[in-house]
């Protein structure tokens, strides 16, 4: 059995609404799917489920808000029995709900568990009884279709329905759309001032910086792109973010997170990168396992997390899987980035804007485009030296960028 | 008639990249890419759009031509009557 409990979607996430389910009790689950919608100040999320499972029971109805812990759903494995104690459910009007631990018994196989049969109990789940409540049904009218012959919210529904045809089930209350979306760019700034703050008082940041000649990638990228269709076409932040990704294979301390007061070096390099929202705030979506995808992944997905990431629309783990973080400047004409780390990661990687400059290399003097990349690190993670290694590194993957794939 | 076409088109694709922002706030002859805030990844997302809703190829070496809403249309308008 396990609790489906609130997510914290990032270091600078406390609560969030629940906006609609997208599983009933007794759907199989399996780990990836996305069971929830939620409403945050990094917009709608779908959050996805960590474990494969049948749902058990749903402890929340949607439209509360709700603190990150909370429990809003029980999902037990396939064939695994959970008699959870009545638990309240947490209906549209509770407010400040507060997470509680339920103390489910669980029955492994091989024990039997004496079987209490109370007289005029009826199987019904928290949320069937909550509606049957509301609609004034009685449950020993209604035929559950529930494991067990438990009764659900759509048994009580359909028997409310067939007793009076004419009128409709109520339907659920949810938040007003318009009141929560204006909150949302002042929810985000509190976020990100309370991210930024425990960054900026508790991680230790050392900023190295280094100019790379851009003429043999760009060369590269234009001669590509001639030969692509637009929808195939590779942009130079790509470039970066595969170049960034073999840099932390070779340096990988620089990928992961500091917990416990250690470094906790991570496997998968899931990059984010900061995506600057026109109406207020900043998200960094992660795209999943960067070193082990072709620049032609890449790019769709990263025109997809842009795209779904201005509409308010992303998965919880490209909000919670980020094992470092990219931001790109150069759009907007800076030549420079000092960042800001987004903890528990340990680096972040700047890139300015492409500038033709003075180059001198073997006595010769030339004119090349050149890009500054920086690298803020937490010094509690790594030395100066390892941020350096990186910079190496990663100048020397951008320039076999005709190797790569 | 195309004229029309192509502008549905544009402000369709653009209320998928900038869905906070106002189209019809922006002036024919401003700077598309200045006046949305628009970053890279948002103006390929762009094209890509028009390419699917118009079915128009848009080399890269053309993206220059390709600054305001008018040069939009007229570039679009030419190549979808071509």
């Amino acid at each position: 059995m396990y609790e489906f409990r609130m997510p914290s979607l990032g270091a600078d996430m406390k609560a969030a609404t629940l906006i609609d389910w997208k599983i009933k009790p007794g759907d199989k689950v399996n780990r990836g799917d996305i069971i929830a919608e939620l409403e945050t100040e990094k917009g709608d999320i779908d959050v996805e489920v960590f474990e494969d499972g049948i749902v058990d029971q749903i402890l929340v109805e949607p439209g509360n808000k709700l603190p990150v812990g909370t429990i809003l759903a029980i999902i037990k494995q396939d064939g695994e029995e959970v008699e959870a104690p009545e638990k309240e459910l947490i209906t549209a009007g509770t407010k400040e709900a507060k997470p509680k631990a339920p103390e489910p018994k669980i029955s492994r196989p091989g024990y039997q568990e004496p079987e209490i049969k109370e007289k005029h109990r009826v199987r019904a789940s928290p949320l069937a009884k909550k509606v049957a409540a509301d609609l004034g049904i009685d449950l020993a009218q209604v035929k559950g279709s529930g494991p067990g012959g438990a009764i659900e919210k759509a048994d009580v529904e359909r028997t409310a329905a067939e007793l009076k045809k004419e009128e409709k089930p109520p339907e659920m209350v949810s938040p007003k759309e318009k009141e929560v979306g204006a909150e949302r760019p002042a929810g985000m700034r509190q976020a990100i001032a309370a991210a930024m703050s425990r960054s900026n008082r508790e991680i230790p940041h050392y900023y190295l910086e280094t100019t790379i000649d851009m003429t043999q990638p760009l060369k590269w990228l234009e001669m590509e792109n001639k030969k692509r269709d637009i929808k195939k076409r590779l942009l130079p932040a790509v470039i970066l973010m595969k170049a960034v990704a073999k840099a932390l294979t070779d340096v990988p301390e620089l990928n992961g997170y500091w917990q416990n007061d250690q470094l906790e070096i991570q496997d998968g390099i899931h990059i984010g990168f900061a995506i600057s929202l026109r109406q207020g705030g900043l998200i960094a979506p992660a795209i999943h396992h960067v070193d082990l995808k072709r620049m032609d992944e890449l790019m769709p997905d990263m025109l997809d997390l842009t795209m779904r990431a201005r509409s308010g629309k992303l998965r919880s783990s490209e909000l919670t899987d980020s094992t470092i973080t990219i931001t790109n400047l150069g759009d907007r004409g800076v030549e420079t980035v000092y960042g800001v780390i987004y903890p528990p990661q340990v680096a972040l990687v700047g890139f300015g804007k492409v500038t033709e400059r003075p180059w001198a290399e073997n006595g010769m003097l030339d004119v090349r485009p050149v890009l500054t990349a920086t690298l803020s690190a937490d010094h509690r993670a790594t030395d100066g030296h390892k941020g350096a290694l990186f910079l190496e590194a990663l100048n020397r993957h951008l320039q076999d960028i005709e190797n790569y794939d | 008639m195309t004229n029309d076409k192509v502008r549905r088109a544009i402000i369709k694709v653009l209320g998928r990249i900038a869905p906070e922002a106002d189209v019809n706030e922006v002036e024919p002859d401003e700077n598309l890419r200045e006046a949305l805030d628009l970053d890279s990844v948002d103006f390929l997302n762009f094209l890509v759009g028009l390419h699917d809703e118009l079915g128009v190829d848009i080399p890269e070496s053309d993206y220059n031509q390709l600054q305001t809403i008018s040069d939009i249309t007229n570039y679009l308008t030419a190549k979808v009557t071509q």
